[in-house]
């Protein structure tokens, strides 16, 4: 091994990748950049990502892009090189080299520890059976995530922060969930009994089983789990049991090597081992005999170990009071200090039971000792803030649980009460940031959004929940100048964008769309003609034949079938497939007209015939008429497939190379009735010629001597716009799978009223084409799933309506009688 | 102007879907009238006219206490027939009540709907 002797620059070698690890580190760089070299081992195969944010990855409220802090160009960019999944196995402090499994060798003139800690597994007779997971890295979420694919029961062992996040997480992914709890409460080391109560309560509304004082005697399964069995001889069936009683500081390398260690990694306050080349921070280390479990202090950590390795002075390192917040959407729950009071404490209660609000203030000596908020956490940064600063709040006494609205004359205008906090104010806690860095960063730098104060701040940056209180800052410092949303909103019945709804709906099983207004907290009653359409369309798509659509949340049109014209009466066109029709068609067509007296007969631009000017009253008979010789909706009106144009092709034509006809027919038939983000129009050319004008189509088929061309993303309209060819097939089986599978994927990843056109130049043709030709599993599952879908959409509404559905909508009120007084 | 008003029976509030509206037409040339049901099961009727060019409001879609015409999205107010938001103008609105269970409206016998109210 060899030894440079005299380093340009200082090694550094971090073993731990990850949160306070990565902390310090970035911390160093932006303290003293370029002075070390910096290696960095992690177990784990993935950059640098948000622990704490494994909870909405579980429940599917972020994806892993969400949830990365560094991304590979950060490594790359700032110099350092990045060991990701080979752990380290041994450090030699004599020589001052640390080895991987893999075999690589890392010389250092530093070291960082930052191996976090170890999911504690309770030794039950049963534990290594497959299928018993616990919750700590990615990994762990993707375990239970293919566990959950497969439905089914979950049981989680307890019920503290990690437990219920895990339970909420499997339970909005589908499974039936079964807590248990050792204690008689849940939380019982960050809340009250009367907060871990309603705790329950809610878990249990949202279809958990909760079981307190539940102690597990046994994992039981012979090659994998099937359920636990308790103490009191209880059986519970399980096909995943998540384990989340605790967890242990990692010190194994730093035990082996023969460091100081107890329960974690001994250090002193700058954040020293017993070997002074050897630093270490977060879970895994042990200060004044305390081990930690949440982000702030390490974050503290952090900034002391980068202050010594970049050589300047530091105060050490100093514990303070931490807060708990439990990251389950819709439970509000706030936890800091000591909440359990005790003879030399004064404890102020306040319930409101309508609301389920409960409040516990803890107090000492007149200061405040320790808080407890349920149901209502909004002033949890106040009291923390009156907590951390020992303030004395004597004279707040009589107010104190209605918090901070009616103290000391602060506003209960949210942003005026920001706008009142000290400068010295926490705001973020996970990442300790004050209001006034906030304020200073925002004046100074020059920034105007959420994502930018993150950048430069960390406020906000790691579980988010002082988004809101962030952009009352943003909006107080810069007045006029700030606009809050980042992100489109679908309307303003609601802050969520398109995007965030969608994934919504599926991550927490939202089945209708009062269910998606309560839990994605509509500001509206019930919404507008905006959202409305749109959540009917994503339910559809979501969860088809199982939703049931919502007449009242669609247009005219397409509530009754037909397009509504300028004077109130409407128009019909019937479908005529690949724009082919017969003598017969053409008859009913000519006999409905007059008939119903059909002022206008008109050949449409999308190769049928439109009959314009019916009376709303006669729609019904019109379509009675109209199925009676075989023919059904056009879906003129329709977010769907419209129509499939077509030339005549080798049938006839001198030129054609393939059946054009034919193709159309095959694709109309398959694709007809289903409902797309936009409007979807197709049309199959028999030769390059294009007659079909195939090329402005959202799926365009042109025929060519050796098979065809699919073309995809073209528009008429105000924004012509030619299609891309998205690429070459030879049979007619291949363009009729490929069909399907462009349009499911256009029909998952489409915003409401997106037309393909918009939607490609958004994801981009590399992304369709990732998706629908390179890799050939994923489109014969698209196009499974569009088929499967196909299944429940195609019935002709017209005939259904011609058959009494929906008879409100034609019939007018019958004539009536005068009321008895 | 004659205030004598009849009330008519137009039948149960279950005839009304909810988040919807039925039409009653009328003799006389008169403009229909169409009775909301809105999604907290409260009772509203406008003549059957959007203020900006005729619409059907019976077509709209309802929400809250509004109605979002269907030929160019003027969104007018239930209980008023106001246009809200920038637009100005005002479908008639029409007295309508529950009375045990039975929903009844009010016309004068030759009037044209009242005007804006609120
Ligand atoms: C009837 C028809 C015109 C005709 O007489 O030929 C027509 C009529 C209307 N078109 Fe069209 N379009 C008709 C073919 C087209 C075509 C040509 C085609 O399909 O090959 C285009 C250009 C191709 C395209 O869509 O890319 C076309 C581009 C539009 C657009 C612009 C779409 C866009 O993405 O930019 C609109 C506006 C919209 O949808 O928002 C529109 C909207 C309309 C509406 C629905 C306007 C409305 O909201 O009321 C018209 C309804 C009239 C009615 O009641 O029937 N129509 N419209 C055609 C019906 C075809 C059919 O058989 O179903
Ligand atoms: C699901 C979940 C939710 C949480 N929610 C919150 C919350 O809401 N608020 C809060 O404050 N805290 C929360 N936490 C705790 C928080 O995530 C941790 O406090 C924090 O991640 C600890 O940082 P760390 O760097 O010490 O450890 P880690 O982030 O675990 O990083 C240690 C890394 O070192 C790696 N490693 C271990 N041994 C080796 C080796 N020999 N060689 C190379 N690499 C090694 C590990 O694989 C790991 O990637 C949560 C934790 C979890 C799991
Ligand atoms: S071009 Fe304009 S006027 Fe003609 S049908 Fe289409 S939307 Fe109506
Ligand atoms: S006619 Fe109602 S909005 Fe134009």
């Amino acid at each position: 091994m060899t030894h440079t002797p005299f380093p340009m620059r200082r090694r550094l070698v971090v073993i731990g990748n990850g949160m306070a690890g990565m902390r310090t580190v970035e911390e160093l760089l932006a303290r003293a950049p370029g002075r070390y070299d910096i290696t960095v081992f992690g177990a784990e195969p993935h950059v640098n990502y948000n622990r704490i944010m494994l909870s909405p990855l579980l429940s599917g409220e972020k994806t892993f892009a969400d949830i990365v802090i560094n991304d590979r160009a950060w490594y790359t960019d700032n110099g350092i090189t990045l060991h990701a999944g080979d752990p380290v196995v041994a450090i030699d402090r004599a020589n001052r080299v640390v080895r991987s499994a893999s075999g690589v060798e890392a010389p250092y003139e530093c070291l960082l520890l930052a191996t976090g800690s170890d999911p504690i597994i309770i030794p039950v007779p049963g534990h290594t059976l497959p299928g018993v997971i616990t919750f700590r890295d990615v990994a762990d979420v993707d375990a239970m995530l293919a566990a959950a694919a497969r439905g089914g029961r979950a049981v989680v062992i307890g019920g503290g922060l990690l437990g219920l996040e895990a339970a909420v997480g499997l339970k909005a992914r589908g499974m039936e969930v079964t807590v248990l709890h050792l204690a008689g409460h849940l939380m019982e080391r960050q809340i009250d009994v009367s907060a871990g109560w309603l705790l329950a309560e809610d878990l249990k509304r949202r279809g958990l089983d909760v079981r307190l004082e539940a102690d597990t005697a046994e994992i039981v399964g012979i090659d994998r789990v099937e359920g636990v069995r308790l103490k009191d001889d209880t059986m519970i069936a399980a096909d995943v049991v998540v384990m989340a009683v605790g967890i242990r500081p990692n010190a194994r390398l730093a035990r082996d090597s023969g460091l100081a260690v107890n329960r974690g990694v001994v250090v002193d306050d700058l954040m020293a081992t017993s070997d002074p080349a050897i630093l270490a921070v977060g879970e895994c280390v042990e200060h004044r005999g305390v081990c930690h479990g949440l982000v702030a202090p390490l974050w503290d950590m952090a900034r002391v170990c980068a202050d010594r390795l970049a050589g300047l002075d530091t105060s050490g390192y100093e514990p303070a009071a931490t807060s708990t917040k439990l990251k389950v959407t819709g439970v509000d729950l706030f936890s800091a200090g000591d909440f359990q009071g005790g003879p030399d404490c004064e404890d102020i209660v306040f319930r409101d039971a309508g609301r389920g609000v409960y409040k516990r203030i803890v107090l000492r000596d007149g200061k405040l000792a320790g808080a407890v908020l349920y149901g209502d956490a909004t002033d949890g940064a106040w009291y923390f803030q009156l907590l951390r600063e020992g303030a004395d709040v004597g004279a707040l006494r009589d107010t104190l649980a209605f918090g901070q609205a009616y103290a000391g004359g602060a506003q209960a205008n949210p942003s005026a009460a920001v706008a009142a906090l000290p400068d010295t104010a926490e705001i973020c806690g996970c990442n300790g940031v004050c209001k006034g860095t906030i304020v200073t960063a925002i004046t100074t730098q020059g920034l105007t959004t959420l994502d930018e104060v993150k950048a430069h701040t960390k406020a906000a940056g790691s579980c988010g929940s002082c988004s809101g209180l962030v952009e009352h800052l943003l909006a107080h410092t810069l007045g006029e100048g700030y606009e809050a949303q980042a992100v489109k909103p679908v309307c303003g019945c609601t802050d969520h964008d398109h995007d965030s709804v969608r994934r919504l709906i599926a991550a927490k099983g939202l089945k209708s769309i009062p269910a998606v207004m309560q839990g994605l907290e509509w500001k509206t009653p019930d919404g507008c003609h905006t959202c409305r359409p749109a959540l009917n369309y994503y339910l559809l798509a979501a969860w088809p034949g199982e939703y049931e659509d919502h007449a009242a949340s669609r247009f005219i049109n397409e509530r009754v079938h037909a397009n509504i014209q300028k004077d109130g009466t409407f128009s019909v066109i019937p479908r005529m497939w690949g724009g082919l029709t017969n003598p017969r068609e053409l008859r009913a067509i000519a006999d409905v007209a007059e008939r119903y007296a059909i002022p206008t007969l008109k050949v449409t631009g999308g190769q049928r015939i439109d009959l314009l000017g019916v009376r709303k009253e006669d729609l019904p008979a019109v379509w009675a008429d109209l199925n009676a010789a075989g023919m059904v909706s056009g879906h003129a009106y329709g977010k769907s497939l419209r129509t499939v144009k077509t030339c005549v092709g080798n049938e006839w034509c001198r030129f054609g190379t393939q059946a054009s006809m034919e193709m159309g027919v095959q694709l109309e038939r398959m694709t007809w009735g289903s409902w797309t983000p936009h409007k979807f129009k197709m049309a199959v050319s028999g030769c390059p010629r294009n007659c079909a004008e195939a090329t402005i189509k959202d799926f365009g088929v042109v025929a060519t001597d050796g098979g065809w061309d699919l073309h995809v993303g073209g528009n008429g309209g105000i924004h012509v716009r030619a299609t891309d060819l998205l690429c070459k097939v030879t049979t007619a089986e291949e363009v009729i799978e490929y069909c399907g599978a462009f349009m499911q994927l256009y029909r998952e990843e489409g915003r409401y009223l997106e037309r393909t056109a918009p939607w490609l130049e958004r994801v981009g043709l590399a992304h369709i084409q990732a998706r629908v030709v390179d890799d050939a599993e994923n489109r014969r599952l698209l196009f499974g799933r569009f088929m499967a879908s196909q299944r429940h959409a195609q019935s002709d509404p017209w005939a259904e309506r011609a058959a009494g559905k929906e008879a409100h909508e034609f019939t007018p009120i019958p004539i009536t009688r005068q009321a008895a007084e | 102007m004659d205030q004598t008003l009849i009330w008519l029976d137009i039948g149960t509030l279950d005839d009304i879907p909810r988040q919807g509206s039925r039409v009653l037409h009328r003799d006389g040339g008169l403009v229909p009238i169409a009775v909301f049901r809105t999604v907290d099961d409260q009772v509203f009727a406008l003549e059957d006219r959007c203020p900006h060019k005729g619409g059907p409001l019976s077509d709209g879609i309802v929400h809250g206490h509004r109605v979002t015409c269907p030929l160019h999205n003027w969104v007018i107010d239930l209980a008023t027939g106001g246009a809200t938001g920038p637009d100005e103008g005002c479908a008639g609105s029409i007295p309508v009540e529950v009375r045990r269970g039975r929903v009844v409206v009010a016309l004068t016998p030759r009037s044209t709907g009242g005007g804006c109210h609120g």
